[in-house]
Parts: structure tokens; C-alpha cells; sequence
């Protein structure tokens, strides 16, 4: 028996039949074919699947599809505008925030869910902030730099602040 | 447009634009039309009889494509799972491996049945129907019983439990040095089996076209090209019917070069359903299942004479090769030939290597392999003597280094170390982490009852795989050189092919940094690829052992300089000049002392694919190059670890981290600095937080999630993390590079240790083994104060 979920994604309304235990980060990948978001586990612990629900970092493997009814999404493919990086991406980029990738979606919608929430944080609260998430390369040092990089070019530049706090709108 | 503008440089990567904003191409992201999904049924149980298989409810369920057990596949699959011989052995028993069991499983994990759905809901529901009706066998998990002659067998038609036994150097080589030493030094050291836990975890999808007798596959794979060598083999294919495509690949360490079960029977069912068919490996599937590293112990004795002098070394090394011999498993052996570390050993150095069956999933290379093990052993017994002739652990460390001078310097096992300055870089750790005034810092901590430590690891590795006189025979045949090919089309762009394979290292940036300084071009003419082989050159070696830059870098830069050298011949036919008289200089051919009679590098490119061509000269600008590297780097470098344990919980906190390393020179610093992080925190992941567990009775994994399986977060990372280098090129190579990929993993678990027990020195602890969880360091402290 399927079930009916309605969603809007980066913007976008969706309309899709799904099975009940479908979980959200399945649903993002094939049926929406937003394949940015990662499954790197099955018990929650990794965060490569994380995406922003009304504008909070929520690790989409946590929910059914079901339960996004009538939310709004964000995923990374979101975050780039008119063809320009946000300005955590670029900070990923400029920084060497990143090596095999695979973990770095879910960490640039946590860091943007931490920023948006604590537009000025200090190393420790960054870290503690990523905890949900795990990466098996880079050692966290440049995933730091990258956040607080990321941190100062947003709060000089507020216009780029956009997405996060605002539920993705 | 200086020459070398972009060797050396910061440049930013070429691969990031697509993963930062997820359009990478992961094996999950690609779906082929009518694709039906595997799942496949493991077994529970560590050692276990099949007595029967029942499919029939599986068989009916929905969606479901087909239901296959091991008589299925034996049409499909001929051969063995393939065991590199790596070390001639006095003793080897290498147990017959096949991708499905049909009468015993020998770990938990081991592939039963598979399932074939409509979609990968359905497969998952369909396994679990199926009914395996086993007979439990006794586990052999202890690697002491297993050798006992009594023990039950981890195979049960197997001789006994030795997989190998390699007596490289006898006792007898260091009889002398022991009986004049001073001072005698035992330890028995562990080393925790770990899993490697790439982010992303395995994945193979495959399609057979029937009609042309053609096998496409793609997977999550260090080695492409090896895959296609193993599995068109044993599919009765020709290697040129295969075609493996290895897309971005999310890490690998090591857990990515061997060939799996799924690998071959992934495509086989693709066979047999004319249908592509998918299997994603799912975190708990990847934790028991993919190949696990280290699980070994070491007995080692040291004889030190009352000075600090170090004169002899003899290693015993144990290490649990699992329920089969791993495909290049036996390389771990290479921490015997290691274990004598940065030190010269005057009086020799015994070792041998027992690798021993249990049923556990089998163990192969893990980021640094043997090397880890060898840097830990020794720089741990380093310590010990230290303590004991109540030395500081530095004194002993410059008093019986190699010197400068005494390069190459050939070691005890016939290895040619190429080139080092072990002293420079420990002086510059030193001096970086503030090491004297540390010392006085941890005095007066003491006397607060506050437990500070400060360890020192001066490691050194080999890596550069490598030599064909080497690696050919321990291959089974296959030199690990290293092939590029490089194109220039027409119009004057280029694209470079390697048989290296990047998953985080890289490769599009820093080989693009290499061609573009040697054709004096910017980097954006130039494409990099890889993960495919039906591009490029015949055989690709892959990557792992940290071989990319030393010998696939300078494979791309001899290719490179075969088409400067065409370009020459065919510049000096265009220029009327001789091919002598022509000089290639900042992306143009000119002639000798008049720089105006030039041609660009684009101009000679087109020309090159027109009419009026030299005599004997073929259309066309490109070249392949194998390097076959005369001898394997040698990369080293000093780490200092700072330490707090608290004395009321056991809990241990990195307060510092120094690195000082030296991988030659350097392509691109910010590449190199990052593998340096991850490498040290997937070192101090070992020495803290990771351990395989199984159960020691029943051979169950108790470890089969992330959240048991302690993976560190960021939050616990040690700040200050402080990186720096020293360069000391090496000599084997024209680009005098060295490697980078495993050294922060080989040289940061002695670092972080050696921390530990000089903080708890004051108990009288000289000896703390891996994982040092807070726990065991908490009954340390409380037995000690007894």
C-alpha cells in the first residue's frame, strides 16, 4: 500500500506514491534522483546522508519519506545558485576540506544548519557542532578551517547568507 | 610563464567542483535500464556445516528474479580467490577460497545464497526467507591455540592452522649481540584488528551482453584493472571481452585492492539473469565483511648496551590472517622487514612471520600495511630501553639513527634505503612542539598529580611499489610498474592516461601540475583520467602503498617528455633547423639562440596530424611510458604526541600533535598536508578508539556497527595539530619524490602510545597495548597503585 507525500526540494514541488518504510534519503536518491546525498551506514552514526528539514540538519536516513510530508527540503544540490558555490562549498574547496568527497554533502548541510544557528562559532563549538558526522580522510583539520573560513565570508557578506535559516527558501 | 610555476604550488583541485556540490559519480549514483538488485544471504555463524538450503518461500516472493546458491554458479565461475604469494615461505597452506561456500563457512559473513529482486527492498525481504539449516563447528579465534597441535581446524579438511611461516633471519644472526648486551628488553606488542571503513562502502553493478559476449562493470575499486585480470579469468572471458569502470571512488585504504566475492558473483548473476544487476554494500555488511587490517602480536627483544647504544633485534611476528590466505594479505609481512625502523642495529636483526588461520573475515592491507606494525614495534622498544637505562627517549633515538652520510644505506633484510636526515626532522618536531619546556611542564604537572606524557615516533617507511625484480615474483608474475599514456589532440589539448586510480589523493590535480609545468601550458588543457580501463594503456597497477606519484607520476612525466621529443624532431622539420639546435621552453620549440624562429606547442601539435612530415615520421602526437622504478622511496619524518591521563578516569586527551615528515619533493603542499592529517587520525583512531571485537568463544563480530566501532569525530581530533616537513629528495626517481598517502597512519599509533605510557611512567607502566581506551588505563593505574 502506498502513501502520498507531497514535498517541495531546493525549491521544487514534489508529488510521489511511496511505500510507507521508504526512508527520506532513498526517496531523495531514486526517486528523485538527487544522488548528492551519501549513505555511508545504517545506523545513523555517519551523517553522510544529513539535508536540511525546514531549515534544520536532520540525517535523512532517520526519516520515512512519509514524515517529510508537507516539508521543505534542502539538499546539497540546493546550495548553489545561478551557477555560483555557497559560500561553505567554496570555503571546502579553498580550504582542501575535502579528499574522496563522499562524506563532504553531509558535512556542508551540517555546517550550514551550525551556521545558521551560530553564525560566529569558535573551534570547539565547530567541532562539536560536526559531531554527527563522520569522514575518514581529511582528519577534520581542514573541515574546520573550511567552517570557520566559511563563517567570516558569510557574516561580511550577509546577502550570501542565504538558505539556511529561512527553512531553505 | 616561469617554468616550474605550478610544481610545488598550493593549487586548488580540479575534482572538487563536482563532489562539493554532488554531481560526483559515485557506484551508487549509476543506475542501468532494467537493473535487478542482489542481496545476498551470509552466514551467522563463525565455523558451521551447511546441511541444507531452503529457497522455496524466497523463491515466491515478491518481486523476485531468481534465487541462486553454489551449484548455481559453478558454471559460471571457475578457479580459486587468488593469494599473491608476496614472500617465499618455508611453509604455506593457502585454503581453497570460493566467492559462494557450498558445504562450510569458515567466518561469519561468508556468502550462502543470493537473491535477485525488482528492487533492493524486495532482494533484502527475499534473503531473509531463505532457511539455511547449519551445523555449528567449533571457532578457532585465539591465535596461540590455534597453533597448538591439538587445536580444531578453522577449515576442517585443512593440515592446521598456518597459512605461512617465513623465517627471514634466524636467531642465530643475533646470538653474539645478546650475549654481550647490557641489557635485555622483551615486550609482547599488539597490534588491534581494525576495519578499514571507507566512507563509502563497497558497491558492484554489472551487465553481460549476451550477444557480444561482453562484461561491463562497474564497482568501488582501488585496481580496476586487476579486477578485470581476476574476474574475466574466472569467468572464462578474455580479458579483452571486460571492462571495469572504477567512478569516483569515496576512500579505500587498502580495503579496495583485493577482489570479493560480490565482484565475481555479481557479475555472473548478471549473466545468468541477462539483466545488469546491482549489490551496494550496506556499513554492517562492509564492517564484517570487507577484508580487516593489523590483528597481529609481536614477541620482540632488544639488546641494548648500558650507553643506549641499540645492537640487536629479534620479531616475532603473529599475525591472524583470518579464514583465508587475503589476496594480498601476506604483504603485511613486510613489518618484519621494517622492524628495524630508522636504527642500524649493529648486531643484527632476526625476525619470522607466522600467519595464522582463525575464523574471522581474512585480513589484507590496511592504509600503511605491515608498516604501521613495524614503526609501532620498534619505536615502542625504542622507548623501553629508554625507561629502562633511564635515558631520555631522544638521546637514544639520535645516538643509533642512521646518519645522513651512510645513504643509501642497505639494512639487515638487503633493502637499499634511499635517502634520509632522521636527525633534522626529529630537531625540527622538537623544536616546534616546545619539547624542553614540555618536560618542564610535565615535572610540575607530576607534582600536582596531574599524568602528562609526551611520546616521540622517528618512523621511516618504504613505499613506491615498485621494482618489477621485486614485486613480479610477489605478484604471482604482474610487475607493479606503472603505465600513462599521453594524447595531444589536434588542437593542442591533452589528455593524460594513468593506471594509477585516485580515491581522495588527487591524481586530476597534481598529474595535471606535472604535465602542465613540463608542456608549459595551463592545467585546464589538460584532462586526467582514470578508473576505466578500456582507456589508455594495456594494464594499470592501481593505487595503494603509496605508488601514485612515485611511480604513476613519473610514468605520466617520461610519457610527457616522449611527446616533447617528437615535438622536437617534427619543430626542428618545420623550423628547417637540426633537432639538436631545438630547445623546448615555455610551451614553444625554438631554435638555439634565436628565439624568434619558434613554433608553439599547439602549432607542432596540429601539424603534427597533417601532411609533409619528416621521413619516417607517423602522424599523430602522443606516447605511452612504463616506469619500472629502480628501487622502492623511502619516506620518514618525526611525530611528538602530548598526552593527559586523567588520573581519576583513565581518559586520555591529545593536548598537541606534531608531524614533521618528509615525502621528497612535494607537487602540491596542500594535498600532501591533507594526506598527513588523515593519515595521523587514522593512526590515532587505532591507538584510542578502533578494535574489531569478536567473540573469543563463538566467533561472533561484536563490533558490526559505527556505533560500536569507534570511528573518531571531529571533536576528537587533537588541536594543535601541527604539520611541517623536511624535503630530502629522493634518487630514484627524476621528479625526487618519495610518497605520502600512509605515512601519517605508519608513524602516529608509537607517537600516541609512547605519550601514554610516559604519562604513566610514574606507576611503573612501561607497556600500554592498543586500543588505550579509558577503561583499561583506569585498571592499569588502580592495579599499579596496589
Amino acid at each position: 500500500m502506498k502513501h502520498k507525500v507531497s514535498t517541495t526540494v531546493n525549491g521544487r514541488k514534489h508529488e510521489d506514491e511511496v511505500e510507507p518504510r521508504l526512508l527520506l534519503v532513498h526517496y531523495l536518491r531514486d526517486n528523485l534522483g538527487l544522488t548528492g546525498t551519501h549513505i555511508g551506514c545504517d545506523t545513523s552514526q555517519c551523517g553522510a546522508c544529513t539535508i536540511l528539514v525546514d531549515g534544520k540538519a536532520v540525517k535523512s536516513c532517520t526519516l520515512f519519506a512519509v514524515q517529510a510530508e508537507g516539508k521543505n527540503l534542502m539538499t546539497i544540490e540546493g546550495m548553489a545558485k545561478d551557477g555560483e558555490l555557497h559560500p561553505i562549498q567554496q570555503a571546502f574547496w579553498d580550504e582542501h576540506g575535502l579528499q574522496c568527497g563522499y562524506c563532504t554533502p553531509g558535512f556542508i548541510m551540517a555546517a550550514a544548519y551550525l551556521l545558521s544557528t551560530n553564525p560566529n562559532p569558535s573551534d570547539e563549538e565547530i567541532r562539536k557542532g560536526l559531531e554527527g558526522n563522520l569522514c575518514r580522510c581529511t582528519g577534520y583539520v581542514n573541515i574546520v578551517k573550511a567552517v570557520q573560513s566559511a563563517a567570516k565570508t558569510m557574516s561580511t557578506a550577509p546577502a550570501k547568507k542565504a538558505p539556511v535559516a529561512a527553512g531553505g527558501e | 610563464m616561469a617554468v616550474t610555476q605550478l610544481i610545488g604550488a598550493k593549487i586548488h583541485r580540479r575534482e572538487d567542483p563536482r563532489l562539493i556540490t554532488g554531481h560526483g559519480h559515485y557506484i551508487d549514483d549509476f543506475v542501468r535500464t532494467g537493473t535487478a538488485y542482489a542481496a545476498f544471504v551470509r552466514s551467522p555463524f563463525a565455523h558451521a556445516r551447511i546441511k541444507s538450503i531452503d529457497i522455496t518461500d524466497a523463491s515466491k516472493a515478491a518481486g523476485v528474479v531468481g534465487v541462486f546458491t553454489a551449484r548455481d554458479f559453478k558454471g559460471q565461475l571457475a578457479g580459486t580467490h587468488p593469494a599473491a604469494p608476496a614472500f617465499t615461505a618455508a611453509k604455506k597452506y593457502v585454503p581453497e577460497r570460493y566467492p559462494i561456500a557450498e558445504q562450510e563457512v569458515c567466518y561469519q559473513g561468508e556468502i550462502v545464497a543470493a537473491v535477485l529482486a525488482e528492487s533492493r527492498a524486495q532482494a533484502a525481504d527475499a534473503a531473509n526467507m531463505i532457511q539455511v539449516d547449519y551445523e555449528e563447528l567449533p571457532a578457532v579465534m585465539n591465535l596461540e591455540k590455534a597453533l597448538e597441535p591439538g587445536s580444531p581446524k578453522v577449515h576442517s579438511d585443512g593440515p592446521d592452522n598456518i597459512t605461512w611461516d617465513i623465517p627471514y633471519i634466524g636467531p642465530e644472526a643475533t646470538e653474539a649481540a645478546f650475549k654481550e648486551a647490557d641489557v635485555v628488553v622483551k615486550e609482547r606488542i599488539l597490534q588491534n584488528r581494525l576495519a578499514p571503513v571507507p566512507m563509502e562502502p563497497r558497491g558492484v553493478m554489472a551487465e553481460f551482453e549476451r550477444f557480444d559476449n561482453k562484461l561491463t562493470i562497474w564497482m568501488s575499486s582501488q585496481s580496476p584493472h586487476f579486477i578485470r585480470l581476476f574476474v574475466s579469468g574466472s569467468m572464462g572471458l578474455k580479458e579483452s571481452q571486460v571492462r571495469v569502470i572504477s567512478p569516483d571512488v569515496g576512500g579505500g585504504f587498502g580495503a579496495k585492492i583485493s577482489p570479493y566475492p560480490e565482484d565475481y558473483l555479481v557479475p555472473a548473476l548478471s549473466r545468468m539473469a541477462e539483466r545488469p544487476v546491482k549489490w551496494i554494500e550496506t556499513r554492517t555488511e562492509s564492517i564484517q565483511n570487507t577484508t580487516h587490517g593489523r590483528g597481529q602480536f609481536y614477541d620482540v627483544e632488544v639488546a641494548a648496551k648500558k650507553d643506549g647504544t641499540l645492537s640487536a633485534l629479534r620479531v616475532t611476528q603473529y599475525l591472524d590472517a583470518g579464514a583465508y590466505h587475503g589476496t594480498f594479505g601476506g604483504f603485511q609481512a613486510v613489518a618484519c622487514l621494517m622492524a628495524g625502523g630508522a636504527y642500524k642495529w649493529p648486531g643484527g636483526i632476526s625476525a619470522r612471520t607466522i600467519g595464522i588461520l582463525t575464523n574471522r573475515v581474512p585480513t589484507d592491507p590496511y592504509r600503511g600495511a605491515g608498516r604501521p606494525e613495524a614503526t609501532h614495534l620498534v619505536e615502542r622498544v625504542v622507548d623501553l630501553v629508554a625507561q629502562e637505562l633511564k635515558m631520555d627517549p631522544v638521546e637514544v633515538r639520535k645516538k643509533n639513527f642512521i646518519q645522513p652520510k651512510e645513504f643509501p644505506f642497505t639494512q639487515h633484510f638487503g633493502l637499499v634505503i634511499d635517502s634520509g636526515d632522521y636527525e633534522k626532522a626529529l630537531d625540527k618536531a622538537l623544536h616546534l612542539a616546545g619539547y624542553d619546556e614540555l618536560r618542564k611542564k610535565q615535572a610540575e604537572m607530576r607534582k600536582q598529580g596531574r599524568y602528562m606524557g609526551i611520546g616521540l615516533s622517528t618512523w621511516i617507511e618504504l613505499c613506491g611499489f615498485g621494482p618489477s625484480a621485486a614485486t613480479a615474483p610477489a605478484t604471482g608474475g604482474i610487475a607493479l610498474a606503472e603505465s600513462a599514456q599521453v594524447r595531444v589532440l589536434p588542437t593542442g589539448s591533452v589528455i593524460v592516461y594513468t593506471g594509477t586510480h585516485a580515491h581522495g589523493q588527487g591524481h586530476e590535480t597534481t598529474f595535471s601540475q606535472i604535465v602542465a609545468d613540463q608542456l608549459g601550458m595551463p592545467m585546464e588543457n589538460i584532462e586526467v583520467r582514470h578508473g576505466d580501463t578500456a582507456e589508455g594503456t594495456a594494464f594499470g597497477y592501481g593505487t595503494y602503498g603509496s605508488r601514485s606519484l612515485a611511480v604513476g607520476g613519473v610514468a605520466v612525466s617520461k610519457a610527457t617528455g616522449k611527446v616533447i621529443d617528437k615535438g622536437k624532431k617534427l619543430a626542428a622539420h618545420l623550423l628547417e633547423a637540426a633537432e639538436e639546435d631545438v630547445v623546448f621552453e615555455h610551451g614553444s620549440f625554438h631554435v638555439k639562440g634565436s628565439p624568434d624562429k619558434s613554433k608553439a606547442f599547439g602549432e607542432v601539435a596540429f601539424a603534427s596530424y597533417g601532411m609533409g612530415l619528416p621521413e619516417g615520421m607517423e602522424q599523430g602526437l602522443e606516447a605511452v611510458a612504463y616506469f619500472d622504478p629502480p628501487n622502492l622511496v623511502w619516506p620518514f619524518g618525526a611525530h611528538v604526541a602530548v598526552v593527559e591521563v586523567d588520573a581519576e578516569t583513565g581518559a586520555p586527551q591529545l593536548t598537541k600533535y606534531v608531524a614533521v615528515d618528509d615525502c621528497g619533493n612535494i607537487i602540491n603542499p596542500m594535498i600532501v598536508d591533507g594526506q598527513i592529517h588523515g593519515g595521523v587520525v587514522q593512526a590515532i583512531a587505532q591507538a584510542l578508539y578502533e578494535e574489531v571485537v569478536y567473540d573469543d568463544d563463538n566467533g561472533q563480530l561484536k563490533t558490526g556497527t559505527l556505533t560500536d566501532y569507534l570511528v573518531p569525530s571531529a571533536g576528537e581530533v587533537p588541536n594543535p595539530f601541527i604539520v611541517d616537513k623536511t624535503i630530502t629528495p629522493s634518487p630514484t626517481n627524476d621528479l625526487g619524490v618519495k610518497g605520502v598517502g600512509e605515512a601519517g597512519t605508519i608513524a602516529a599509533s608509537a607517537a600516541v602510545i609512547n605519550a601514554i605510557v610516559d604519562a604513566l611512567s610514574p606507576f611503573g607502566i612501561t607497556h600500554v597495548d592498543m586500543p588505550a581506551t579509558p577503561d583499561k588505563l583506569w585498571r592499569m593505574m588502580k592495579e599499579a597503585r596496589k
